[in-house]
This record gives C-alpha cells, structure tokens and sequence, in this order.
C-alpha cells in the first residue's frame, strides 16, 4: 500500500515497542525459570547458570504434588467447562441464527450483560453459597462459573458463525434425498465444525486463565487449578523465595496455550473477527 | 418422469400474508413449464411447495398421481437447482454430484456412482474440473455442478428456481439453450422458475404467468404473445413492452392520441358501448411508412409523429413517442407499470423500427401500423377485449404438435448416436424413461 518511508520506518517502531511492552514480561519469567535460587536476586536478565533444577522442582521434587495435581484440575474442569460450554452455545446459537422465536433478542442482550458483568463483584456471595450447598472446593463448583464466563461470548461468536452458513445447502440436501438429520450431519456440520472449534479453544483459553474463582473459591488440591496453585508455591526452604518455581510452572501452563494459538491462529483471528463485526 | 397437478394450491404465511391464491396448473410427464412473473407474484413460493421445502396451506398436489402434499422433500424424488446453487462447499466437484447418490445408502455401488457422475460431468464439459472444490469454480461452472447434481439421479422432474439469474448476460444466453437442449434429450418434466420473460418465452412449452399469487394465464409462449387474457399478460411478456394509450370511441372510429383510426364491425362490436378503452401496440409492429411498399401502406394506417428520442442497435432501431394521456386510464397504467417493477416515467410509445430507418432524434417521422394486430382493453378490468379464444386454443394445439415433434426427434437423434457411437455414455440418461413422448 502507499506507506512513505517515514511512515513504514513509524510502523515499525511502533510494532518493536508494542512488541518488547507485550513479551519482555513473558521473556523475563522465562528467563528466571532457568535461574538457579542463588541468582534469583542478582539484578541480571539471563541466568549465569542456566539450569533446569525448578522444573525439576515442580514436576518431580517437592511442589510435585502441589503442581501436577492442580495441573490435572486446570486440564479436567477447563476441559469439560468448554466441552459444555461448545455444545450448548452451539445449541443456543444454532436456535438464535436459525428460528424466530420470541425472546431471542433478550437472550442476546443478556448473554451479554453477563459477560461484561465483573467476576469480582459475584465471588463473595458466591463463596457463601457454594460453602453452603457444599458446591465449594469441588470441580463443578469451578465449572459452574467458568461456564457463566465462557457461554456468552461462545453463544455470541458462534451466532454470527451460523448466520454466515447458507441454509440453502438444508434443503438442497433434503431436496437430493436426506432427511432431516442427514441433511444436517453432511451440509451444515462440516461449514459448523470449523466455528465451533475455534469457539472452544477461545472458551478454553478464558477457563484456563481464570485466577479470580480459582483462588476463591477452592481451598485444597481437590480442585485448585493452576493459576491459583502458583500463589501457594514455597521455596525449598523458608529463607528461599518460590519464584524460580513459580516461573518455572507459569512457562509451563502457558506452553499449550502458546502451541494452540500459533496452530489455530488464523481460525481464532477469524472468529473473533466476526463475532465483533457481524455479532 | 412423472406429471405434476397443482389443485387449487393456496399459501399462508403465519402473519395470514397469502402469498399464492388457489393455483391450478396441470403439468405434462416431460413438459417444460416456466412460471413466470414480476417479483413478489408468488412464483419461487409455488415452486417451493411443489419441491416440499414450503408447506401448502390448501390444495392438493399430485406427482405421479399421487397426493404428495404431507411427503416430506426426499420422497417426492424431485431434483432442484437453487438461484444460488447450493453446492456443498466442502465437497469436490465430484462429491456434490454424487451426494444424492451416495444418500441412497447402498443403492449404487462405488463403480456405478462413478460411472453416472462421469456421465454427467461429459454431458456438462465438467470432466477437468472434478477434484475441484466449488470455491475455485467460476460462475457458470458452478451452475453446471448444479445441474449435474439434479441431472445425476434420474429424478421424477426437475425444478429450476431463476437459476441463471447470476450469470452474466453472455453466459446466460449460453446456458439457456443448454438447459433446453438437456431437458429435450432427457424428456423429464421440468418446472422453471424466472422473473426473465426473454427465458420464459424461449424455454418453455407453456408458461404459466402469475401476478400477486394468481394465475393470470397458462399457454404457448406465441398464444401469450399473440393473444394475451389481459393487460398484465400483454404487458410482461415481450421486450421492448407492449406500448398501452388511451383509445377513445367516437362512432366508428377510434381516436388514439397520435392517430385516428377506423373501426371495423368485429372491432366495433368487441368493444361495445364503452366509450374509453386501453389499446395495446406491439414495438415490433410499427413500420417506418417510409420503407413499405405503397401498397402495404394502404393496408394498415399512418400517422406522422414527433420523435423524441432514438436508440440504433444494429437490428433495429428504438424511436420513442411522447404522448398525452388521458386523465381517466392514466392512474390505471401507472399501476400497470408499477407492478411490472417499471419506473413509471414518462407516457411515450417505444416503437423498434427497421435498422434501415432515417428516423433521429427530434425528426417527424411517418409510422405505419397494421390495424388487425391492435390489442383492445377494458379499461377497468384490464380484460383483452380482441382476444380470440378459437386462435389461441389452436396456437397452443400447433405448440403442442412441435412439443412432441421436437421431443421425438431428440429422442432418436439421441438413439442413433446410441447406435453408431457405440460409445456406451451417450445414451444412458434416458435409462429412466421408458416411453418419452408420452407427454
């Protein structure tokens, strides 16, 4: 396009600041991940031995149990969080896009007023009645909210996502000979499949983060999840300070977040795109 | 193959809106058939309902003779090419095709479904473009996927809903006489949906023309060129259009704003005690008094006029007329105009002169016309005052004859190529129909 060079030089700029703002964080944690206890304190960036002996602390040596246990809670309920989440969004949006019922405009409008509704505000009173109805500290007591958090903006993407799908493809299927059912399993399911997976991995990704019910509402390893589990982290001893193994466990969880954006990057820019534009 | 009846068939929407209003129409096994009319006038609607995907809210419908009103559309085994297409995206250009086949669960197995998908990839010159998906497909490929994927199962009869609406203007002129080519060798019923009156009449053995949900008339395409039922027939049908002035009746002759004319005793009769009535001139039909022969000019009448405004095509030249209407038919033929999605502009006759004619702009110019070709209109109800009932009914008895004609000389080109071709691919469309000509 027409940039002046004093404009690509601008861009440029611009891109390497937002750049180093965004991913010095991240590098600096990685980085310290690989410091020895020793030189947690030293003022420099890169470690001066580089060493793997936090990792080893997290997933063999004494926070083990600390860390793979709330891993496997920050896997199962972000898991089964979107897992229902994608099937009743998808339900939800496949009704919206498809019927006229009346109501329909209300449920937009309210799947939305509870997305930009803070979490905070809710945790209170929320950690009183879980503890009541004995919901607290359990996995469905973490997958309850999730959902709250991850239905409205999976219903709203996904919306857009079907509204986008000519429905003539249906009748030109039932038309060649199948029926209902069959129409929908070979014409709409496969154009579907592709939103709703991107869907879920946006879904994914807000479970997996979450820090704010995590800390709130568990109180043992029977369902803290990650993000939560890393403020609990202690040093070898108690002169230590646990940073290293923080790091060490933070690089971890977000390996996989990492590894699923870069392959689905261009799904995920896509449907966020459209749920902004068309929703 | 099968007939197709339409009963009285009436649609209701939910908000009580009757889209189509008690339509009869009987279609022959291997007739062609366009419904025809401006937008809005019910016609995708039938077409719809007759395919399943809309429900009749009255009336019967008989494929086959049977009552096919509660089947759903996978039983009524008609085959339908959509305005858009509808080809599955996410399939090759060999897996749509073959989808209806495959949905037949075992009914064919993998060397059949081949063979007839290539047999109707060869007859749509789609054979390079089999692995392809419809993405990568260009417009009029595309609608020839569509039309292998309702040519490949040997359906009952084939519904077209305006499916070259989104082709350009080349291409569709292409793709029309492509279609009326398949539809002769295959012989299979055919119901054609379109707004576009040049593929109505070009296509179709009878078109049916509706307008606000109801049958206005059903015939030949030269019957309803010839001897329109009414002012709306008259009107749609023909490019340029029909050309509608006030005719006032003073005695024995008929005063047009341009010309006075004399009436003779069935005209005069026709007419009756009316005093205003509707005429109806044909573009084609005028003449530039100029280049007739002196005594093909005694045989009609003239008149001098005022040339506004001309168009030279090559073939023919377009002159336009202005004229003052008269105020009692004036708000008539607006509405007229409105309904056939016309803008309303101006009053002025369009007449297509012969390309030879010196007529330009702003010139006086000397027009013929043949007075027997005039069309007369009630001016209330719009009704063709000249219409013979005995002309027409033998206009659509000669189509008929040509129908059969034409379809039995497809039928036997198609059997020697059979024969001398040996080629087994050729012929193989007609495996579902027994007895062609039966129509």
């Amino acid at each position: 396009m027409g940039l002046t060079t004093k404009q690509k030089v601008w861009w440029a700029v611009i891109t390497v600041v937002v750049l180093v703002y965004a991913l010095f964080p991240v590098a600096a944690i990685a980085a310290t991940s690989f410091k020895i206890p020793s030189e947690l304190d030293n003022g420099r960036f890169l470690p001066g031995t580089w060493s793997l002996i936090n990792y080893e602390q997290i997933l063999v040596g004494d926070a083990q149990s600390l860390f793979l246990s709330s891993l496997r809670n920050s896997i199962g309920i972000s898991l089964i969080a979107t897992a229902i989440a994608a099937v009743l969004a998808t339900l939800a949006a496949y009704a919206i896009a498809r019927l006229d019922f009346p109501g329909k405009r209300l449920i937009l409008t309210t799947a939305l007023a509870v997305s930009i509704f803070p979490v905070i505000s809710i945790v209170t009173p929320l950690f009183n009645l879980w503890r009541t109805i004995g919901l607290y500290d359990t996995w469905p007591g973490l997958i309850i909210p999730y959902l709250s958090l991850t239905l409205p903006i999976s219903i709203w993407i996904l919306t857009a996502f079907f509204r986008q799908i000519p429905w003539e493809l249906e009748q030109a299927a039932q038309v060649d000979g199948a029926t209902t059912w069959q129409a929908f399993r070979k014409a709409i399911v496969p154009l579907a499949a592709p939103g709703v997976f991107t869907t879920a991995l946006i879904a994914f990704f807000i479970a997996w983060n979450d820090f704010v019910y995590g800390i709130s509402l568990t109180s043992t390893e029977a369902a803290r999840p990650v993000p939560a589990a890393l403020a609990f982290f202690t040093g070898a001893s108690q002169f230590e300070e646990p940073t290293g193994s923080i790091s060490a466990a933070a690089v971890v969880v977000t390996i996989p977040v990492v590894v699923l954006v870069l392959l689905f990057q261009r799904q995920i820019v896509a449907g966020l795109t459209q749920g902004a534009v068309k929703g | 193959m099968a007939s197709i009846v339409l009963r009285d068939i009436v649609k209701k929407y939910g908000d009580g809106f009757p889209a189509v209003k008690g339509v009869s129409l009987d279609i022959a096994d291997g007739e062609f058939v366009i419904l025809v009319g401006p937008s809005g006038c019910g016609k995708s609607t039938l077409l719809r309902m007759i395919v399943g995907l809309e429900d009749i809210t009255d009336g019967d419908l008989e494929i086959g003779g049977t009552r096919v009103n509660d089947k759903a559309p996978r039983d009524r085994h008609l085959a339908m090419v959509f305005q858009n297409y509808a080809l599955y995206p996410h399939l090759t250009v060999f897996e749509n095709i073959a989808f209806p086949l495959r949905l037949q669960k075992g009914a064919f197995p993998e060397s059949e479904i081949r063979r007839k998908v290539e047999l109707a990839a060869d007859t749509l010159e789609l054979r390079e473009h089999l692995e392809r998906k419809p993405a990568n497909l260009s417009g009029g490929q595309r609608q020839r996927v569509a039309m292998g994927r309702a040519i490949v199962r040997e359906a009952e009869a084939f519904l077209f809903d305006e499916p070259l609406s989104n082709l350009d203007a080349k291409l569709r002129g292409q793709m029309r006489t492509e279609i009326a080519r398949m539809q002769r060798r295959l012989g299979t019923t055919t119901v054609y949906v379109t707004h576009d009156q040049t593929e109505a009449m070009t296509l179709g053995d009878r078109v049916a023309v509706l307008r606000k949900g109801e049958l206005q008339q059903v015939a030949s395409p030269r019957a309803l060129y010839e001897q329109p039922v009414n002012l709306f027939v008259a009107g749609f049908i023909g490019s340029p259009p029909m050309n509608f002035v006030p005719g006032q009746v003073e005695g024995d002759r008929l005063r047009l704003p341009f010309a006075d004319l004399p009436l003779d005793e069935d005209l005069r009769t026709r007419i009756g005690d009316r005093a205003l009535v509707i005429v109806g001139l044909r573009p084609e039909h005028f003449e530039d008094a100029s280049l007739l022969e002196q005594d093909k000019v005694a045989s009609g009448f003239s008149f001098d006029c005022e040339v506004d405004a001309t168009e030279w095509l090559g073939s023919e030249l377009y002159a336009y007329i202005p004229f003052d209407t008269h105020p009692d038919v004036a708000a008539k033929l607006e509405d007229l105009d409105r309904e056939l999605d016309g803008e309303g502009m101006r009053t002025q006759v369009i007449v297509a002169l012969s390309s030879e004619s010196r007529v330009r702009d702003g010139s006086a110019a000397r027009l013929w016309y043949d007075p027997a070709r005039l069309l007369v209109f009630d001016p209330e109800t719009g009704v063709n005052l000249t219409r013979d009932d005995d002309v027409a009914a033998q206009i659509d008895a000669e189509n008929e004859e040509d129908r059969k004609a034409s379809l039995e000389r497809a039928q036997a080109r198609e059997a020697r190529e059979e024969d001398d071709g040996g080629a087994a691919a050729t012929g193989r469309h007609r495996g579902g129909a027994p007895q062609p000509a039966t129509g």
